[in-house]
């Protein structure tokens, strides 16, 4: 039993059950069990070297910290060991498929993370005078011209930090212009498709909205019938994600938007999927009020394991007045940041954030745009679609398609073909890892049972996606032969954590390391 | 197109296994008349031609480095170690998802852990999540945690909160009909705080130190906030001053939210930052944002999986905590990696260099006639009253390249009473040539 400093064991003994030749440490070549810093680290140490201090006497009034915080420091070989191999046991886009679907996994160029390292762009502060910032400026604007043409809107809100804090300021923009016509108290329904994301309806809750689902036709997409009963005096607007995360472009989408707004409503868009439209069709030609879109998803900035997002949002002329501070205007004197909610934003609906939102990202945005194009964006989504379309061809072969027909960008799946067979969605979703690919959305949309929603992109190269079809092909028939099914319940065998117990992490919650308790490893 | 794999041989096999003859019968559920729009922009370039357009930009602005340096208000520029840059670049921790397949995620779930475990300890307090967007969200996810543990719908914001803060709490907050009482900002100091608080008050909300410098007595604000029921909200938006400074956790704060941006994050512009949130256990399921949990494996191993999740969105809809749903991961890797490289010892050395070379700019600073130091205590920020307009006094300094801090006019458009003052920060970055560079700039620019 190897034990840190504090008694604490850092890897069970039995780490060795399913390998032939248990080695001393636990460690098994690449695969190495790393302890928490809290178990390794010098808790008096420090790992960076600075100037030395000179004594001044301190004027912090007697709030002095009586103790240096109980954190250890790494010198820096410990520190660069440490967090690389935590990465390495980190499956990511650069290794391979990672066809979550709705999350649009794809290549992230190296040119995005040169350019946002330019000391012109990260090295500036968001309060320095404006004078001595006009080409940051000027690059958000450029920026803003890029997503206003592209969906067809005439105005965007850059600030919001995410895709769902974008739904905010969308939604915020809807209930400011709906106060400013007098209607702020009467119009408190908000309607959503059941295959929405769960953060629309979080957001229309969260703007103080009350949410009416809609359910999903034969076709997967919104019941327009189901829709058109529940319009009235009282309805707000509706949430409308499209393409739709059943993966299919909601085709009545003018006849949607020319009913909600005949109702006195407003359309709100979920562009999460845009990158499965851009360059093919504007949001804006279709009647969408207020849309987000996700910079991180459709034009490439890095997901870093959950964020930072981007998520800024375009207005129709109908909301534009409502937009949050700040935002860029040019005049003879340059660029230049309209900040004051008093003055000249004085229809705005307030601030969304303390700064001016995601520089970094709007910077990898930016590049990844100007190197695709109007002809490279337009050629992505096609093979995103394209590639989306191959996968559930091919397949359908032996999985169930949740609908009939093509699709956009991604491809759903139920999981009827595993009726039967003992082998339950997660179990084939663990098997996916141990072939080497992150598995699927599961379990989402809600409509579709035992949903699987792959999402290749357009990153997928014809080969890399035979392989991943071959894969999953030979699952779905190991699971149908009924001799295989210990293989998915064990899995995944071959990833460095095997099956993970969440209840145990919720039902008894463990969110830090503290000194005396006790592991919750086997002893 | 360098990003895309296929070539046309392969999409034309392609499409026919799928069964279609032209790409747009895939898009064939597009309104006719809207498909394939005209636009307005240019075709693809070349990775040179790309480098060079984004680096003209680049050089328009006046970097941060090839200046005297002195702002900050909510975003502070701390010398970042190159191992920091390095390990955020690892592919695997770069371009991976959100950790919902924990087998194979073990690497931003443990650092997850370690990143919560540190923000409890810097911040006093028993738990913390794995990050928010950034410190001013943070603030007002805060406020609505408060409104939905002591279900009130009144907050008191002092008057020395950062007023952007103050402004994204207003706006969250007000839009539904909640009450937002400010207190007026007022650089001389803040009073009569404990007397707004009343039986609807759901929280109070302090940051210190204060967007002026001043370091505030959380603990008597606190007693009285739990006098009434209330909650009490501490701000922090320099994170370095932990290192120095008593917790607010220490000072009996309810939820503690920061701003991160100052341990491992460059200014950026103002983002991508990180949001710190901290709160008492017994509030958990109250938390917005995410959170990762130590469990076992199959195996009996100790491992780490997201976990709590049915306060969120993507189960309970409209009934989730908040609509939160992601964090701001990899500056939180940041975070975690340049905290573990310094630990509380080094936090400490750097937070003493913050206040030293604070104190060194004061005095510098305090001693030009006309200049008048407001603050009798801080940490690495401060304010002066000069003669005269400081956002002009401030737009002729950066003519020489020398930033020298914010004026009031910037963070408060409108207010005469604050227009000739200026909050100036320094940090471990500070060089005594800087100072200089300030004390005699700044000397010139009241005289001229």
């Amino acid at each position: 039993m190897t034990m840190n400093n504090q008694g604490r064991p850092t890897r069970p003994e039995d780490t060795a059950s399913y390998t032939p030749f248990p080695t001393h440490t636990g460690n098994r070549a690449l695969e190495i069990a790393e302890p928490l810093i809290f178990e390794v680290g010098d808790f008096e140490g420090t790992g960076v070297d600075l100037p030395k201090a000179e004594g001044i006497k301190p004027r912090i009034a007697g709030f002095d910290r009586q103790h240096a915080p109980h954190l250890p420091g790494l010198a820096e070989p410990e520190a660069m060991r440490h967090y690389v191999r935590l990465s390495q046991k980190n499956y990511a886009i650069d290794m391979g498929l990672f066809p979550l679907g709705s999350c649009t996994m794809k290549h992230n160029p190296r040119l995005n993370e040169k350019v946002a390292r330019l000391k012109g762009f990260a090295d500036i502060h968001p309060l320095q005078p404006q004078s001595t910032v006009q080409g940051a400026l000027e690059m958000i604007d450029i920026l803003a011209g890029w997503l206003k043409e592209l969906t067809g809107m005439p105005a965007v809100a850059m600030s919001p930090k995410a895709g769902a804090h974008g739904e905010l300021c969308g939604m915020m923009a809807i209930k400011a212009a709906l106060i400013a016509r007098g209607e702020g108290e009467t119009r408190t329904r908000v309607l959503a498709p059941e295959s929405a994301h769960g953060t629309n309806p979080a957001t229309a809750a969260q703007c103080g909205f009350t949410v009416d689902d809609i359910p999903a036709d034969e076709t997967g997409r919104v019941d327009l019938a189901a829709f058109k009963e529940k319009l009235g005096p009282d309805v707000a607007g509706i949430m409308v994600t499209n393409p739709n995360t059943c993966g299919l472009f909601e085709r009545d989408i003018r006849e949607i938007a020319d009913a909600v707004h005949e109702a006195g409503g407003y359309f709100y868009c979920d562009g999460a999927n845009f990158n499965a439209i851009m360059g093919k069709a504007r949001p804006g030609d279709l009647g969408v009020d207020a849309m987000h879109i996700n910079l991180h998803k459709t034009f490439s900035t890095p997901h870093g394991g959950g964020g930072p997002g981007s998520g800024p949002t375009v207005l129709a002329d109908s909301l534009a007045p409502y937009a949050p501070v700040p935002f860029i205007i040019q005049d003879e004197d340059g660029f230049r940041l309209v900040e004051d909610i008093e003055g000249e934003a004085k229809d705005a609906f307030g601030r969304l954030v303390a700064f001016h939102g995601q520089m970094g990202m709007y910077v990898r945005a930016l590049t990844y745009m100007l190197s695709h194009g109007k002809d490279g964006l337009k050629q992505a989504a096609e093979d995103a679609v394209l590639n989306a379309n191959y996968v559930l061809k091919r397949l359908s072969a032996e999985m169930t398609p949740a609908f009939d027909g093509t699709c956009m960008h991604e491809a759903l799946f139920s999981d009827e073909f595993l009726k039967d067979t003992g082998v339950g969605t997660l179990d084939f979703a663990k098997a996916m890892i141990d072939e080497g690919f992150h598995p699927m959305t599961m379990y989402f949309p809600l409509v579709v049972s035992g949903a699987m929603l792959i999402e290749p992109t357009e990153s997928e190269s014809k080969q890399g996606l035979d392989q991943f079809c071959d894969a999953l092909l030979g699952l779905a028939r190991d699971a149908k032969s009924g001799d295989q099914l210990e293989k998915f319940k064990a899995a995944p065998i071959y990833s460095p954590m095997r099956r993970l117990d969440e209840t145990q992490a919720a039902r008894n919650p463990v969110l830090k390391w503290t000194e005396d308790a006790p592991s919750m490893a086997a002893e | 197109m360098r990003y895309l794999p296929l070539n046309d041989k392969e999409r034309a096999e392609m499409r026919g296994v799928i069964g279609v003859g032209a790409i747009d019968d895939l898009f064939r559920d597009v309104p006719a008349d809207a498909l394939n729009p005209a636009l307005d922009l240019p075709d693809h370039k070349s990775e040179l031609e790309v480098e060079r357009e984004m680096m003209a930009l680049a050089r328009k602005n006046n970097a941060a480095g090839d200046t005297a340096f002195f702002v900050g208000c909510g975003a502070y520029r701390h010398h970042v170690p190159a191992t920091v840059d390095h390990i955020i670049q690892r592919s695997e921790f770069l371009t991976a998802y959100t950790p919902y397949q924990p087998e194979i995620a073990q690497g931003t779930l443990q650092y997850l852990f370690e990143f919560q475990t540190q923000v409890a300890e810097l911040t006093g307090m028993e738990i913390a999540n794995a990050s928010m967007y950034d410190g001013s969200t943070a603030a007002a996810e805060a406020a609505l945690m408060a409104k939905r543990i002591t279900k009130r719908r009144k907050v008191i914001c002092s008057g020395g909160l950062h007023p952007h803060y103050e402004a994204v709490i207003r706006t969250n907050l007000e839009l539904i009909g909640d009450e937002v009482v400010f207190a007026p900002s007022n650089p001389e100091g803040q009073g009569g705080l404990t007397d707004m608080i009343d039986e609807e008050t759901s929280c109070i909300i302090v940051q210190s130190p204060d967007v002026f410098g001043h370091l505030r007595d959380l603990s008597a604000l606190a007693d009285a906030a739990h006098e009434k029921g209330a909650l009490l909200v501490a701000v922090v938006t320099e994170a370095v001053s932990f290192g120095l400074l008593k917790s607010p956790g220490e000072q009996g704060a309810d939820i503690v939210v920061g701003e991160g941006q100052s341990i491992g994050n460059a200014i950026n512009f103002g983002g991508p930052y990180v949001g710190l949130f901290a709160a008492r256990d017994k509030h958990r399921r109250h938390m917005p944002g995410r959170l990762a949990g130590e469990t076992v494996d199959a195996d009996g191993k100790r491992g780490y999986v997201l976990t709590l999740s049915t306060r969120e969105q993507h189960i309970r809809r409209e009934k989730a905590t908040s609509n939160i749903c992601t964090n701001s991961g990899l500056c939180a890797l940041a975070f975690t990696v340049h905290m573990s490289l310094l630990g509380g010892t080094g936090l400490r050395q750097l937070a003493i260099l913050n206040h030293e070379n604070a104190c060194k700019t004061a005095d510098a600073l305090s001693a030009i006639s006309g200049v008048e130091l407001l603050n009798d205590s801080f940490f690495n920020e401060f304010t002066i009253r000069l003669p005269k307009n400081a956002e002009a006094v401030v737009e002729e300094l950066a003519r020489q390249k020398i930033l020298a801090g914010v004026p009031g006019g910037r963070l408060w458009p409108g207010n005469e009473d604050l227009e000739n003052i200026l909050i100036v920060a320094a940090t471990e970055r500070t060089t005594s040539d800087d100072i200089d560079r300030l004390a005699s700039g700044l000397e010139q620019a009241i005289k001229g």
